[in-house]
């Protein structure tokens, strides 16, 4: 065979030339282009996902849902189904009472619902059955009686209906919750513009759609201990929820979570399906299974907020923002989930790309019965980004400015505080925007292309990280324990979860660099909460730089230890020992050493067995006001996009020629993985610009289904270049920030801006779908709507001294 | 989802297939490819007791003729088999466009020709599961009143969704039909019904087993398709369009046949009579696609909206139109 | 509750006996009678290619076909690519590209490429496209994966134009 055949082979192919480190340190590892350390048993089918489980004895579970979108349970009544042979357990609402959710604000949701269904899709009872089919046929044995009330069905009718509540909960009627948030003296700011705009934009609703459906294994043991294996993202908050809703102490529970089939967010919260099979092997004492239908992962949901927003910003004539106002309405579905933080979100990373001095934001999200929304991609944000960065385009044509002469010229400076109070590290943005921009040919081609063609151009920032944890304490966010083999192997724990992202990779470089072995010398072992340090999931871009954290300082509390003892064997001062290669070494005569496993052996004669933690917590926010738990993050990335497209004029249909990305990622841990994680990022962009919504009618999800919720397939997706931009972050481990989400932000309204560019019209509402593409040249597209709705008075944060503000 | 359970017979003949679909009455269906009807099962949109399939029947499987004499076409071709067949790339463009342009690859691998002209009507109030239809108390089609898109109505409008219909019929194609008695041979137009429920004139003991298309005859022949995506969707329209065209460059002979706009494939009877006589100029394709969009009527029962769709209708018939006038999809 | 019948498959070379129910999918005795987990379901309606496995060579979806149907038929899965102990080109291809992110949707998009592959050794990559647009992946963005079957492509007609092969 001509082709290198051998597992773990490096690769050949050309890495995107990073930069060389700043840093004093030679980097071995960090920074290489090396494949994943799953790689294999992915393509080889041998990694294992939650449904690949089985156990002897185990029992499938089926759930019944509500097949109304609003109504009061009467009765559940599961005797018939009790007889079906083949049947063992049966669940209803009240056997598990307590109610749970993944923020402490909002316990709204039961395993089961009790007394009432909120959504058609809301899990009212369940049955264990010898299989899948029997569990499914017995379902329809299962007789619920329902008195079906009024839903509600939209952000309007949730506004203004008093009466008829999807939960008795919140400040009043359908409102969840409302923030009103104000930082600086916004009249003043609008007074001093030359020009004051305001836009309203929609954005509908959309979900992760992950190819692997949500399952979950459970298995209740004869030593009262609950195991359970699931397809999450936050073993640790599953842990918490089913030790509350069991009512079992945590101790007693273990939960696993498999390797993920993809997530984005969408296996972010603690799930009813999980609950359910927890009890229902409590119940049977047998392990029971559960794999979720397509269909009933549209009903998890937890998916993008369907958004209406208005923007009013004053500028200078030079472009300069003066004062900002933003007011998002969400349509949350029937269940908090993360909704009060996607509400804050919505509002909080305004501030981070374009100096704001002044800014007020105002939102409300609202309970309607559809399947709750909470956390996709980009958490929040993509929607408000949409708006901004559309608005910002609007303003630069009545200046006469250049859309991106207007972005370069306002940008925030690294190193600074926002008005909000969020403390920015290093901003890699106006290199992101100088580099898409020449790479595309921006600047001689906005405005001078032919009808129907045109380019857009767009800029974000993300957290890289959430600086406050779900549940407030005081402990570390991601913990990594390390354990030495004699014979040069290391064992890395951390409750870290891969969903493809490559986190178990990260952890296995971030060690093997610091120890100066290979990646196959790793073992790594994650997510599993009884054998691994915490580490909160992966969720808010937070496991390269948490997890790397605190992987370096396990590393490095080891290996004083090592270099102590090959210091005194082989008498070179531990300072000029370097660890590479397997190998621990003088500096000044590498030849002078021994390898890594004769320096472990040595050690651990010295200090017995070799292990050592380490952890990492985000330096405290300068933010202190009431709302300031959202936002704060160690540091933030960058991204700048430019889409260049065709659209028909005769079918409204859009051809991408080509995108353009470059992305601040601080420092690129793996330039392969990263690319691989921004053009994941764009894809989903381009599905949430052109075609992905989830729309409702009768009550129902319209299309709960792979083949009516269009999903971009091969023929889809247009060429794309990838810059990666480091600007070696201090609070990153070598300087790394996140790359899995914020790429995706700028892509959307690149593509709009682009669309304006072509044939002159402005769409500001997403889907951008063929229909409303003709209906805007047509002149019939109006402007989005906005509720009309009083927000409260908001709170006026004083803004920080400046040395809470330099010091922090 | 999982299949409900069914016994399934594997006939060797079309004849003793029709006799085993006749035996068992309404509790028996015939199967193919199976892309369309197992998903359907699995929805609970259908719950035969008994499957016949039709996979080992002999002689339903060849392509065989020549533009002279024209083809035959075995149902039990696959819409790979059809694309890739030289016979019809080269003969017969349109039907290996219109073939290859089903659904995905993989799908075209599996599911048969006859399977596409059999393809069960389609509506999103009909294709969900059992839980979501039940949800919306059923549909006119399966265990419910109503039709939800015209909910006064008395009759189901889900909707004609095979892509090569169209262009079967516009090439004026035939299909033997094999009973329990024997068999017949029927115009493709005659084989559907302007009824979502009761679309097919193939009686249910019946197995199509060929296609057959008249000698090319100078005829070009085109089909576009309407959906969202490159690939997987059914069509949300359809067009498919054949002109002969007379020496001195009038139109001698045209059809122009819509699909997915209606329960059966729409033939556009106005906008033919237009054509004919005419020469192919801007004007007269614009007035032919006028008078073809009219008689459609697509829907709210699938993707997109129907005022789009409908305006769509006129756009890909002038479209279809101008390429042919182009000399695209000739037949040789 | 239904019969099982006693089915003759060929499974990654191997012959196979297995009684199971006549309307259990081929997906379904893949992954619960022979414990084949390699391939996955993200849908079983046909609709997303993830279940993909070849019979006689060609992709078909195993959500949508009955083992009944493949008596004397050979059925190859992600588990019966590699050649003993030797990856597939193409496994190794996406391992070193990044193609394989969550790795869900990957074992049906492998088949389906062995397959294309194996018709059209040198593919331009819009055909490559073509022949994948029957699988989504979320997680990719796809761009990878095409590279990564250039890559295995390029490198195993190499493979077929050196002599001594």
């Amino acid at each position: 065979m001509a082709v290198a055949t051998k597992i773990g082979v490096k690769p050949r192919v050309k890495a995107p030339s990073p930069p060389k480190p700043a840093s004093e340190q030679t980097l071995h590892i960090i920074g290489q282009p090396l494949p994943k350390v799953d790689a294999m048993a992915k393509v080889c089918g041998e990694t294992v996902f939650v449904d690949d489980l089985s156990l002897p004895r185990m029992l499938y579970c089926k759930i019944k849902r509500s097949p109304h979108p609003h109504a009061r349970i009467l009765k559940v009544d599961t005797t018939g189904a009790q007889r079906l042979p083949g049947v063992v357990a049966t669940l209803v609402g009240w056997e598990l009472p307590i109610p749970f959710g993944i923020l402490p604000v909002s316990q709204d949701e039961h395993a089961l619902a009790i007394e009432k269904a909120r959504f058609v899709g809301d899990p009212v009872a369940a049955v264990a059955a010898v299989d899948e089919e029997t569990a499914e046929l017995a379902l329809r044995h299962i007789d619920v009686t329902y008195q079906v009330l009024r839903p509600i069905m939209s952000i309007e009718e949730a506004l203004e209906e008093e009466e008829v509540r999807v939960h008795d909960y919140g400040p009043r009627g359908n409102i969840h919750k409302t923030v009103s948030l104000q930082f600086g003296d916004l009249e003043e700011g609008f007074r001093e513009a030359d020009h004051v705009r305001e836009d309203t934009f929609f954005f509908e609703g959309n979900t992760h759609l992950p190819m692997e459906q949500h399952a979950a294994v459970a298995s209740y043991g004869a030593d009262g201990k609950m195991t359970l294996w699931s397809s999450t993202q936050t073993p640790h908050y599953v842990h918490r929820a089913l030790a509350k809703v069991l009512e079992m102490p945590a101790s007693h529970i273990r939960v696993i979570a498999c390797p993920n089939g993809g997530g984005f967010g969408g296996k972010s919260d603690p799930f009813n399906h999980e609950m359910v099979v927890a009890k229902l092997s409590m119940k049977t004492r047998r392990p029971v299974k559960v794999t979720l239908t397509r269909e009933e992962v549209f009903y998890c949901h937890r998916g993008r907020h369907p958004a209406k927003m208005w923007i009013k910003t004053g500028v200078k004539r030079d472009g300069a923002i003066t004062a900002m106002h933003f007011r998002s309405f969400l349509d949350g579905g029937a269940y908090g989930s993360y909704g009060v933080a996607s509400l804050y979100y919505s509002g909080a990373l305004q501030t981070v790309t374009y100096r704001v001095p002044r800014y007020r934001f105002e939102g409300v999200r609202v309970f309607t019965n559809k399947p709750p929304c909470g956390p996709k991609r980009g958490h929040g944000t993509p929607q408000p980004r949409f708006a901004i960065e559309c608005h910002l385009d609007k303003i630069a044509e009545e200046l006469g400015m250049d859309p991106l002469e207007l972005r370069l010229r306002h940008l925030v400076e690294p190193f600074s505080v926002t008005v909000n109070q969020m403390r920015l590290r290093t901003v890699g943005l106006k290199e992101c925007l100088e580099r898409v921009a020449r790479r595309s040919g921006f600047p001689e081609k906005h405005g001078r292309l032919h009808q129907g063609v045109g380019i857009g151009l767009a800029a974000s920032a993300y957290i890289s990280g959430a600086g406050l944890p779900i549940y407030w304490n005081d402990l570390p966010h991601s913990g990594v324990q390390l354990k030495l083999d004699r014979g040069g192997g290391v064992t890395a724990f951390c409750g870290s979860t891969d969903i493809g992202q490559g986190s178990d990779s990260v952890l296995a470089y971030v060690v093997a660099e610091e120890l100066g072995v290979e990646v196959s010398d790793i073992r790594v072992v994650t997510a599993d909460t009884d054998l691994t340090p915490v580490d909160l999931g992966s969720y808010s871009s937070r496991v390269t730089l948490m997890m790397g954290n605190a992987a370096i300082e396990a590393a490095r509390r080891l290996k004083p230890l090592i270099l102590n003892e090959v210091s005194r064997e082989i008498g070179v001062p531990a300072e000029r020992l370097r660890m590479a290669h397997r190998r621990v070494f003088d500096a000044r005569h590498p030849d002078k050493g021994m390898s890594f496993s004769e320096a472990v052996v040595l050690t651990e004669a010295k200090h017995g067995t070799l292990g050592s933690t380490g952890s990492y917590r985000p330096p405290p926010s300068p933010a202190r006001y009431k709302g300031s738990g959202v936002g704060p993050s160690p540091t933030y990335s960058y991204s700048a996009c430019v889409v260049e497209l065709q659209v028909d004029r005769d079918t409204g249909r859009i051809t991408i020629d080509k995108i353009w990305i470059a992305h601040d990622l601080g420092k690129a841990i793996n330039p392969l993985l990263a690319i691989g994680q921004i053009e994941g990022s764009v894809y989903m962009g381009l599905g949430e610009a052109l075609m992905e919504e989830q729309v409702f009618r009768l009550g129902a999800h319209k299309s709960p289904s792979l083949l009516e919720y269009k999903s971009p397939t091969f023929l889809e997706m247009p060429p794309v270049e990838a810059i990666l931009v480091e600007t070696l972050d201090p609070e990153g481990p070598y300087g790394a920030k996140e790359c899995g989400q914020g790429p995706l932000l700028p892509v959307i309204p690149a593509l709009v801006n682009a669309i304006y560019d072509a044939i002159g019209v402005r769409i500001d509402e997403v889907p951008v779908t063929p229909a409303k593409i003709l209906q805007a040249l047509e002149g019939r597209l109006r402007a989005p709507e906005v509720p009309s709705f009083t927000f409260p008075e908001p709170l006026r944060v004083p803004p920080l001294s400046p040395i809470e503000g330099a010091t922090i | 989802m999982r299949l409900p359970p069914f016994r399934y017979l594997a006939p060797r003949r079309p004849e003793e297939a029709a006799r085993m679909l006749a035996d068992h009455g309404p509790e028996a269906m015939p199967v193919a490819g199976g892309t369309d009807l197992y998903p359907n099962m699995k929805r609970r949109q259908f719950e035969p007791r008994v499957l016949v399939g039709l996979r080992a029947l002999a002689g339903v499987r060849a392509l065989s003729g020549s533009p002279q004499s024209g083809v035959e076409i075995g149902g039990l071709l696959t819409l790979t088999e059809l694309t890739e067949a030289n016979l019809l790339r080269s003969a017969y463009p349109a039907i290996a466009r219109a073939a290859g342009l089903v659904s995905s690859p993989i799908l075209r691998n599996m599911g048969t020709i006859g399977g596409n002209l059999c393809i069960d009507t389609r509506c999103n109030y009909y294709n969900q599961s059992f839980e979501w239809r039940e949800a919306i108390h059923f549909c006119m089609k399966k265990d419910g009143e109503t039709c939800w898109v015209a909910p006064g109505g008395s009759r189901c409008w889900a909707i004609s969704s095979s892509d090569t219909a169209p262009v079967f019929m516009a090439l004026e194609a035939e299909v033997t039909l094999v009973g329990p008695e024997g068999e017949r041979r029927i115009p493709v137009r005659d084989l559907y019904k302007t009824d979502g429920i009761d679309y097919l004139a193939k009686r249910h003991d019946e197995i199509l087993t060929k296609i057959h298309v008249p000698p090319t005859d100078g005829i070009r022949a085109t089909y576009l398709k309407l959906r969202r995506r490159g690939s997987i969707d059914f069509p949300i329209l359809g067009v498919a369009a054949s002109l002969r065209m007379a020496s001195n460059r009038t139109v001698e002979k045209a059809h122009i046949v819509l699909t997915a706009v209606e329960s059966a494939p729409v033939e556009a009877k106005e906008a033919e009579r237009m054509l004919v006589g005419q020469e192919l100029t801007g004007e007269v394709i614009r007035a032919a696609a006028d008078a073809a969009y009219r008689p459609a009527r697509p829907l709210d029962n699938t993707d997109l909206t129907h005022a789009y769709r409908k305006k769509m209708a006129r756009i890909f018939v002038a479209r279809a139109l101008e390429e042919l006038s182009m000399g695209a999809g000739s037949q040789e | 509750m239904s019969e099982r019948v006693l089915l003759h498959l060929r499974v990654n070379g191997e012959p196979v006996e297995v009684a199971a129910p006549v309307h259990k999918t081929l997906l379904e005795v893949l992954r619960e009678e022979l414990r084949l987990t390699g391939t996955k379901h993200g849908c079983e309606l046909g609709e997303c290619g993830t279940c993909t496995v070849l019979v006689d060579g060609g992709p078909v979806l195993s959500c949508l076909t009955l083992p009944i149907e493949l008596e004397g038929r050979e059925v190859v899965t992600v588990e019966g690519m590699s050649h003993q102990s030797t990856p597939h080109p193409l496994q190794i291809a996406f391992a070193e590209i990044g193609a394989a992110q969550c790795g869900y949707c990957t074992p049906g998009i492998l088949l389906a490429a062995k397959s294309f592959l194996d018709r059209n050794p040198r593919p331009s990559r819009l055909e490559i496209q073509e022949a994948l647009a029957g699988n989504l992946c979320r997680c990719t963005g796809y761009l990878q994966i095409l590279q990564a079957v250039e890559l295995a492509a390029g490198r195993m007609s190499k493979e077929l134009g050196s002599p001594g092969e």
